[in-house]
C-alpha cells in the first residue's frame, strides 16, 4: 500500500526525521497556516507529478490559494487530485537521495544512497549510487560513514543524515515498509538535511498489525474494493474476456494462452485457494459487473477443489443471473462432478486448456 | 532418488487441528508419507484420526523423530512457528501459510540458515517426490515416478506442467513448489543445485513468472553449474507494468522482471523455455 506523501511525510516525522513544515489543503479555502514563499504539492500516489504540473510555488496568499485550486482540480495520470500539501520553499543547496527497500535477491533490507537526488533513481548511473546490505540486527555506524562520503558532507551534516538514515530504518522496520525513500534529501543554506520529498509503500501482508492504516487504503474503484473484501485478487486490463482461474501463476499462464491465440483479457480475477463456493459465486457477480464479453474459467483443482467451484458457478447462474456466455475449462480434483454440475446449467466445459481457450476468444469476437 | 523428501522423511504438521491442517495431514499419510506427529498448542495429547498432536514441537521431534514439519498456522503466527520448528532441529521446514509479512519471512530464513534448515515458502504448495511422499497440499493424483525435477514458484501452474508430463509419461524425482512471494527461503539457483547433485534427476524443468529477477540469477547458475538439460516455462508474457498479478513477487516495476528479459536470459544459458504451459513436455521429449 502506498502512503501518499502528507502521510509519508507525517510517519517520519514521528520517527525524528527533520520535514519542512506544511499544511494539508482538500479546498483553496483552507490553506492558513502556510508559510510563505511556498511550494503546492498534489497528493497523488502516481509518479511523475512534477512534470505533469502538479507541484507550483507560490509567494502570497491569493498566489497560494489560485495554484490550490488550479492543481485540485488536476487529473494526473487518470488520478484526480484529491488534496495538496503548502510546504515551506526549502532554501537548496544540494539534492540528494537515500532509501531503504526490501531486496528480494539478498532476501535482506537494502539501504541506497546517491549524491545525485532529485532525479528518478533508475536514472542514476549504477556507479553513482552506494548499497548496503543492512546487517540482520539492524543499521550500524559503517553506514553513516558510506553515507557522509557517497553524500560528500562534513562532520556536522554527516551526523544529521547518520541520524536521519538511522531513524529511516527504525520507521522502516517497525511500520512494516517495503519501501522508504526520500528523494531529494535536502541541504539547505543553512546547513540543514531534511527530507523534502517522500515516498512509503507499507507491505500489504502486515497490516493486521497495523490497523491504523485501514483510513490509507488506496484509491480504489468500487470494484477493486469489492474484491479487496472479498479477498479475491482483481485485475482490470484493456481486453474483453473475462479470467477467471485459480492460482496466480495459473491465471497469468492463461492470459499468456488468450494472448497467443489472439485475445486479450480484460479482467482477471484469481479466486486462490478457497473451499467456500459462495466466493465463486461472489467472483462472478463481480466478474458481471465489470462487463465482459465472455467469461472464461480456468480451473486445476487442487486444495480449490473442482466441484467447490462448479456449485458456486451454479448459483451465481440462478441467483444473481449472469447474462454473459462462460466458457469453462476444469481439470483436477472432483473434475467429473463439476462438470456434470456445469452441465446441469447448459455450461459445456473442456478439459483441455488450448481449446477452451480458442472457444473463449471466438466467444470474445463474435 | 529425489531431493529434499525422501525415504527418510519423517512429517510433523502444525496446525495440525486447523481445517487446513487436519486435511492435509492425512491427504499426506494416505500419499505414503510418514505423517508421525502434529503441533497445536494447547491441544497436545489428543490426536487427529490416530495422529498424535503435541503441545510444542520439541516434544514432537523428540517423541517422534521427527525431521520435516509442514505448517499451516495463520500469517501472523507463523513466524513463531518456524522459528520453534528450526529451535527444534527440523532440516525442513515447508511454509504453506500465505500473506506472511515479508519482515517475518527475512528473519525465519535467516534464522534456519544460521541452524542448517531448509526453508521452503512461504505461500508455497510444497515438496512432493512420488516414490517417497508429500510434505504439503499438491493433489496426489497427477505424479508419476521418474527422473525429471521440477521447480516451481506457482501452486497450480505447477499442477498443471506436472499433470502434462505425467500424461505424456514423463514422471518425476522431485516437484519443489518453492512459493510465490518476495521473500522465500529456496530459491531456483538453490534447488537446481540440489537437482543438479541428485544422481536420479536426469532433466530439470522449471516454472517461473514475472517480477523479481530469480530466474536471471538461475540462469547465470545454469551456464556455470547445471550439465544436466532444463526446460523453463515464464508466465506473464502478456501482464502489464505496475500491475501486481496476483501473487505478490508477480509485479512488473521499474522495467525490471519482465518475461522477455527472463526468457532471453534462460536462453542464453542454453535453456529451452515454452511459449505455452502445455509444451512442456513436447519440449521434455525432444530432448
Amino acid at each position: 500500500m502506498k502512503l501518499f506523501e502528507y502521510r509519508a511525510k507525517q510517519l517520519m516525522e514521528k520517527y525524528g526525521i527533520p520535514i519542512p513544515r506544511g499544511v494539508l489543503a482538500k479546498s483553496p479555502a483552507d490553506i492558513s497556516g502556510a508559510e510563505y514563499p511556498v511550494a503546492v504539492k498534489a497528493q497523488v500516489l502516481v509518479g511523475g507529478r512534477g512534470k505533469a504540473g502538479g507541484i507550483k510555488f507560490a509567494s502570497t496568499t491569493d498566489e497560494a490559494r489560485a495554484r490550490s485550486k488550479e492543481i485540485l482540480s488536476m487529473t494526473i495520470k487518470g488520478e484526480k487530485v484529491k488534496s495538496v500539501l503548502l510546504e515551506e520553499r526549502l532554501d537548496v543547496k544540494r539534492e540528494l537521495y537515500l532509501s531503504f527497500v526490501m531486496d528480494r535477491s539478498s532476501r535482506s533490507i537494502l539501504m541506497m544512497a546517491s549524491a545525485d537526488g532529485g532525479v528518478e533513481i533508475e536514472n542514476v548511473p549504477h556507479e553513482r549510487i552506494s548499497m548496503v546490505q543492512v546487517p540482520p540486527f539492524g543499521y550500524s555506524q559503517f553506514m553513516g560513514r558510506i553515507l557522509k562520503s557517497t553524500f560528500g558532507l562534513g562532520d556536522d551534516q554527516g551526523k544529521q543524515a547518520d541520524a536521519l538514515a538511522r531513524s529511516l530504518y527504525s520507521m522502516f522496520v517497525a511500520e512494516d515498509c517495503e519501501l522508504a525513500e526520500i528523494n531529494p534529501l535536502v541541504v539547505t543554506s543553512s546547513g540543514k538535511v531534511i527530507a523534502a520529498d517522500s515516498k512509503i509503500t507499507i507491505n500489504d501482508d502486515s497490516l493486521f498489525r497495523h490497523p491504523e492504516f485501514s483510513e490509507d487504503i488506496d484509491d480504489l474503484t468500487p470494484l477493486e474494493q469489492r474484491a479487496k473484501e472479498e479477498d479475491i485478487a482483481f485485475v482490470q486490463l484493456d481486453g474483453n474476456i473475462g479470467v477467471i482461474a485459480n492460482g496466480a501463476g495459473l491465471t497469468m499462464a492463461t492470459l499468456d494462452i488468450l494472448t497467443l491465440n489472439g485475445g486479450k483479457a480484460g479482467v482477471f480475477l484469481d479466486l486462490g485457494g478457497t473451499d467456500d463456493p459462495r466466493k465463486v459465486t461472489k467472483a462472478l457477480a463481480l466478474m458481471k459487473d465489470a462487463r465482459p464479453a465472455v467469461i472464461f474459467l480456468n480451473i486445476f483443482g487442487g486444495i480449490t477443489k473442482c466441484d467447490t467451484v462448479a456449485s458456486g458457478v451454479k448459483d451465481a447462474v440462478e441467483t444473481v443471473g449472469i447474462d454473459i456466455p462462460i466458457v469453462a475449462r476444469i481439470r483436477g480434483v472432483n473434475d467429473d462432478i463439476a462438470r456434470e454440475i456445469l452441465k446441469g446449467i447448459g455450461i459445456e466445459s473442456s478439459t483441455d486448456l488450448i481449446e477452451a481457450a480458442r472457444k473463449a476468444v471466438r466467444a470474445a469476437v463474435s | 532418488m529425489a531431493i529434499m523428501v525422501d525415504g527418510s522423511t519423517k512429517v510433523i504438521v502444525q496446525g495440525i487441528t486447523g481445517h487446513q491442517g487436519q486435511f492435509h495431514a492425512k491427504s499426506m499419510r494416505e500419499f505414503g508419507t510418514k505423517v508421525v506427529g502434529g503441533v497445536t498448542p494447547g491441544k497436545g495429547g489428543g490426536d487427529v484420526d490416530g495422529i498424535p498432536v503435541f503441545d510444542t514441537v520439541k516434544e514432537a521431534a523428540e517423541q517422534t523423530g521427527a525431521n520435516t514439519t509442514c505448517i499451516f498456522v495463520p500469517a501472523r503466527f507463523a513466524r513463531d512457528a518456524v522459528f520453534e520448528a528450526v529451535n527444534a532441529g527440523l532440516g525442513l521446514v515447508v511454509v504453506i501459510t500465505e500473506h506472511i509479512p515479508f519482515l517475518d519471512a527475512m528473519q525465519f530464513v535467516s534464522y534456519a540458515k544460521l541452524k542448517g534448515s531448509t526453508v521452503i515458502g512461504p505461500n508455497c504448495p510444497g515438496v512432493t517426490s512420488p516414490s517417497f511422499g508429500k510434505v504439503g497440499i499438491m493433489p496426489s493424483k497427477m505424479f508419476a515416478k521418474g527422473d525429471v525435477g521440477v521447480i516451481s514458484r506457482s501452486g497450480t501452474l505447477t499442477y498443471e506442467i506436472v499433470n502434462a508430463l505425467s500424461e505424456n509419461g514423463i514422471g518425476q524425482t522431485t516437484c519443489v513448489g518453492i512459493g510465490g512471494d518476495p521473500i522465500i527461503g529456496t530459491n531456483f539457483v538453490e534447488a537446481l543445485a540440489r537437482f543438479e547433485e541428485d544422481s536420479g534427476t536426469k532433466r530439470i524443468v522449471m516454472v517461473g513468472e514475472i517480477g523479481g529477477t530469480a530466474e536471471e540469477e538461475a540462469a547465470d547458475f545454469i551456464r556455470e553449474h547445471v550439465t544436466k538439460p532444463v526446460y523453463a516455462y515464464i508466465a506473464g508474457r502478456s501482464a502489464p507494468p505496475g500491475k501486481r498479478m496476483g501473487h505478490a513477487g508477480a509485479i512488473i516495476s521499474r522495467g525490471r522482471g519482465t518475461a522477455e528479459s527472463k526468457i532471453k536470459a534462460l536462453e542464453g544459458a542454453g535453456v529451452s523455455v515454452a511459449a505455452l504451459p502445455t509444451d512442456i513436455p513436447a519440449l521434455v521429449k525432444k530432448g
